[in-house]
């Protein structure tokens, strides 16, 4: 038996007053993804064409493996937190959303450190 | 909870038919969800054959017609039969509308009537209101000032500024919007739906209204407000011809105003 007015239960916890930063992040990156995915399928049609030295000479350029980790970043960033809404909107026993909405960030955030580390690594050895 | 299987005890099952007195011509196939808490059986759906020449126009006239000549344990909500109390919001052939102001010549073939969609069932086409109600009163529908009303006339608002609560003002609040969105099926504990968001943009954009910014605080929630995913669901049901969606989206505007502006 619960006697809490309809109007408790509708206030529930109250706003969290957060969330437009989250809501524009996902019209932002998706936005910036335009561009960038043109970008990485040409560089991706090339690697069809160029040995491994011209290609690692290529993406040693500053700009070339720039625009590579914008692209991971963002691409990451992105996936991040449009899941976050998916699962918000499908699981609601509160632990189970928590652990899983860490999970998938904690794992696009390996994702975007191992991008990180190899381009360091093929930039370093073209250098 | 995203729940894509009915309970047990929820399965709609066959119904009763009523066939056509003798006689009728211009027939209907009138099918509704009958539920009737009482009698501890499952839903099911009773078929009528009903003859348009001794019915009114609209879909509301038919279920009266049940309700007053076959089957007086029918169960409904209307007032008003002219689109301004917003009671006979149901579920007509797949679509939520309000009964009175769909003519049934607009259906071809059978038509399907249910209750609003995932809402608690009180009984036939009676949805439980209570939480919709409550979340409508959590927004503090009314004016909100902290500068004294004039002393000799009412609070001004020019032509210009009463022309913003244009498509606003009109809801009535009867919830088609609000139960086609999966949004609100999914976590109607806590997203407001979009009638209640209209109706807390009406709010936000009334020139008389001195807490814009608090009104803000309390919407800015990812549960809220951004469980909205603009799936348009809400202005294509609409049977006033409004736009939640968009009211939805300039509170959206409002909230990145104040943070990046």
């Amino acid at each position: 038996m619960k006697y809490q007015t309809p109007l408790a239960k509708a206030h529930g916890l109250g706003s969290a007053k957060t969330g437009t930063h989250h809501w524009w992040m996902q019209r932002v990156t998706a936005v910036a993804l335009i561009p960038l995915s043109f970008w990485v399928i040409l560089f991706i049609q090339q690697l069809f064409h160029a040995s491994y030295p011209e290609m690692k000479q290529w993406l040693s350029s500053p700009f070339n493996l720039g625009l590579l980790l914008s692209w991971a970043f963002v691409s990451f960033y992105h996936a991040a937190i449009g899941l976050q809404v998916v699962i918000e909107d499908y699981l609601s026993p509160t632990w189970l959303k928590i652990t899983i909405v860490w999970m998938v960030k904690l794992a696009f955030l390996g994702g975007a450190i191992t991008a990180l580390v190899l381009a360091i690594r093929i930039a370093v050895s073209a250098g | 909870m995203v729940e894509f299987t009915l309970p047990k005890n929820s399965v709609v099952q066959k119904g009763k038919n009523f066939p056509a007195e003798k006689g009728a011509t211009r027939l209907k196939q009138v099918e509704v969800y009958r539920w009737n808490p009482d009698s501890g059986e499952n839903p099911r759906i009773d078929t009528y054959q009903i003859d348009l020449d001794q019915c009114g126009p609209m879909v509301l006239d038919l279920i009266v017609k049940i309700k007053d000549e076959i089957d007086s344990s029918l169960t409904f909500r209307r007032s008003c039969r002219e689109g301004v109390c917003g009671s006979c919001a149901m579920n007509v052939n797949g679509k939520n509308t309000l009964a009175c102001i769909n003519a049934i010549d607009e259906y071809k073939g059978a038509i399907k009537i249910f209750p609003l969609p995932h809402m608690d069932v009180i009984k036939d086409l009676v949805a439980d209101m209570t939480h919709f109600y409550a979340q409508y009163a959590s927004i503090q529908p009314w004016i909100e000032t902290q500068s004294p009303a004039p002393s000799d006339t009412e609070r001004l608002q020019s032509p210009e500024e009463r022309k913003q609560l244009d498509g606003l003002y009109e809801c009535v609040l009867c919830a088609c919007c609000s139960t086609s969105c999966p949004s609100y099926w999914w976590n109607s504990e806590r997203y407001l739906g979009p009638a209640v968001l209209l109706q807390a943009y009406r709010w936000l954009n009334d020139s008389r209204d001195e807490h814009t910014g608090e009104r803000l605080d309390e919407l800015e929630d990812p549960f809220k407000l951004f469980r909205c995913h603009t799936i348009m669901n809400c202005t294509d049901t609409c049977p006033k011809g409004l736009n939640p969606a968009k009211a939805i989206g300039e509170i959206k505007k409002m909230l990145l105003v104040r943070e990046e502006g």
